[in-house]
């Protein structure tokens, strides 16, 4: 998307990651990353998963995005262990650009500690910490 | 991530357009220059299938002159400058001047200082075109030399030029149009008006294909730039010329070529012409007899991975320049490594950030057209 999107209903991360968290028990969350860390890295044409199984923990990188010219980390906005990865980043990475919050997500993740959330900004907080 | 470089970066005359097109901007050897304009895999096939055009008017310009001029450069430059042809001997067409020559630029050591592009203009007169980065230290080096000999004069032509690079299968017939005579055949350069401005068109470049490179008054390169898009030259940016060069294996100076190393190691012994006395001259006879303890060579990753800049390459050796080939959708890049591992086919292993990745030794360049 070439305009600049953060939905209302994610939470977000400094490190321009988002999660959406379910309601389920013990709850789960998608993540990906937010279109300003798409549009900064620029058109991604690499993304390797981490293994399902694995565990994460918040403000720790847990997985790489790459583009023509930069690697970035991504960094993990809640704690939990990888229940699912979107498989179809390994053919079309370029999702994560066209569609950073739907079909460009990245992992799915059981939470270890779902009071972390509470640490998250809302879609008005992350927009302030970008700056004009 | 800063998206506001400070005001202190230089511009070229082609800033205000850069900005218009919605390019990013980034600090490149202290110049604010546009990385990519639409996207880096758009740009990179509009050079591979059509036209591209770039700014790279932070190349630095010096203009060695006089009847020591040859000798000067002979003295600097790795390559037999007295082999550069003048117009006269070659049909160049109306405007006729002379030809170009790839060289680098060696400290007595052997080590690169830069690699560079000479035109001969006059009988004695010559312009180098320097990388950005080097082209303080290389006036420097250019000046302090010219005055063991006297009777040559070393020029800043810095401020003079704008530089337009436009490349592609395409880029000949587009700039063809704008010009009041036949464009100087590949590997010459020559005065032509184009649009009205008069222009010293090369039949030079640095992406693998075909094309020109422009030296213009700065005041003239706006509007060049706007006529040469308006016939179909796609802007592009600093990202898809590195991963143009990087496909047809140029170097780049800071990556693949630095002071650390020589031209024989970097595969440029082809440009290095010892007899002609030239700085460095015999550390690079030296190097060439013995042979070189390692090489530069073109790989591809074997799977899924990009290899980066700086990436140790398992049992020695490193990765100077890696990206992914727009063109072949694999990961591509160029590394040193000891010579007994460097022969085509030859399995290597990449520590790319911790994780192993193979990948072979391909010849150079990594693509040629129709492959």
């Amino acid at each position: 998307m070439a305009e600049a999107n953060y939905p209302d209903d994610l939470l977000y991360h400094p490190e321009h990651d988002w999660a959406r968290v379910d309601s389920g028990d013990p709850p789960t969350a998608t993540l990906g990353i937010s279109w300003y860390a798409q549009d900064a890295l620029g058109e991604v044409v690499f993304f390797e998963p981490p293994a399902v199984g694995a565990s994460i923990a918040k403000d720790a990188p847990y997985a790489e995005v790459e583009s023509v010219k930069a690697v970035s980390e991504v960094v993990a906005p809640l704690s939990g262990e990888i229940i699912e990865v979107n498989q179809a980043l390994s053919d079309s990475p370029q999702m994560i650009n066209e569609d950073p919050y739907g079909e460009g997500w990245l992992v799915r993740v059981r939470l270890s500690d779902p009071a972390e959330r509470d640490a998250l900004l809302d879609a008005a907080s992350y927009i302030a910490t970008l700056g004009g | 991530m800063s998206t506001h470089p400070p005001q202190t970066l230089k511009r070229t005359p082609l800033f205000e357009r850069h900005q218009a097109a919605g390019a990013k901007l980034i600090d490149f050897a202290g110049w604010e220059m546009p990385v990519s304009y639409e996207g880096v895999r758009a740009e990179h096939m509009a050079v591979r299938e059509g036209c591209g055009i770039f700014d790279v008017s932070h190349m630095g310009e010096i203009e060695t002159s006089g009847p020591q001029a040859l000798g000067l450069l002979q003295r600097l430059l790795s390559n037999d400058v007295s082999a550069i042809p003048l117009g006269g001997g070659i049909p160049l067409g109306a405007g006729a001047m002379g030809g170009a020559q790839y060289s680098v630029l060696c400290r007595e050591d052997g080590g690169v200082l830069d690699d560079l592009f000479t035109y001969r203009l006059e009988a004695d007169r010559y312009l180098t075109v320097t990388n950005a980065a080097n082209h303080v230290s290389d006036l420097e080096w250019f000046s302090t030399h010219a005055r063991e000999f006297g009777g040559v004069e070393v020029a800043d032509r810095i401020e003079d030029y704008a530089m337009l690079a436009v490349q592609g299968p395409r880029a000949r017939e587009i700039v063809q149009a704008l010009s009041d005579a036949p464009l100087p055949a590949r590997m010459t350069a020559g005065t032509r008006r184009l649009a009205g401005a008069e222009v010293l068109v090369c039949g030079t470049g640095y992406t693998g294909e075909g094309g020109v490179e422009l030296l213009c008054a700065p005041e003239d390169a706006s509007m060049l730039w706007g006529e040469i898009v308006a016939r179909g030259a796609v802007p592009a940016g600093l990202a898809a010329r590195d991963t143009l060069r990087l496909e047809a294996c140029f170097h780049l100076y800071g990556n693949d070529l630095t002071v650390e190393r020589g031209p024989i190691e970097a595969g440029l012994g082809w440009c290095c012409r010892e007899d002609t006395g030239f700085i460095g001259s015999e550390a690079v006879r030296a190097t060439r007899a013995a042979g070189p303890a390692e090489r530069l060579v073109a790989f591809a990753i074997d799977g899924p991975g990009i290899a980066r800049q700086g990436n140790p390459v398992v049992g020695g050796g490193e990765v100077t320049s890696g990206t992914l080939s727009p063109s072949l959708g694999i990961g591509i890049g160029m590394a040193y490594v000891p010579t007994e591992r460097s022969a085509v086919g030859t399995a290597l292993e990449i520590d790319v950030r911790g994780k192993i990745r193979p990948a072979v030794v391909r010849e150079k360049p990594l693509y040629r057209k129709g492959s």
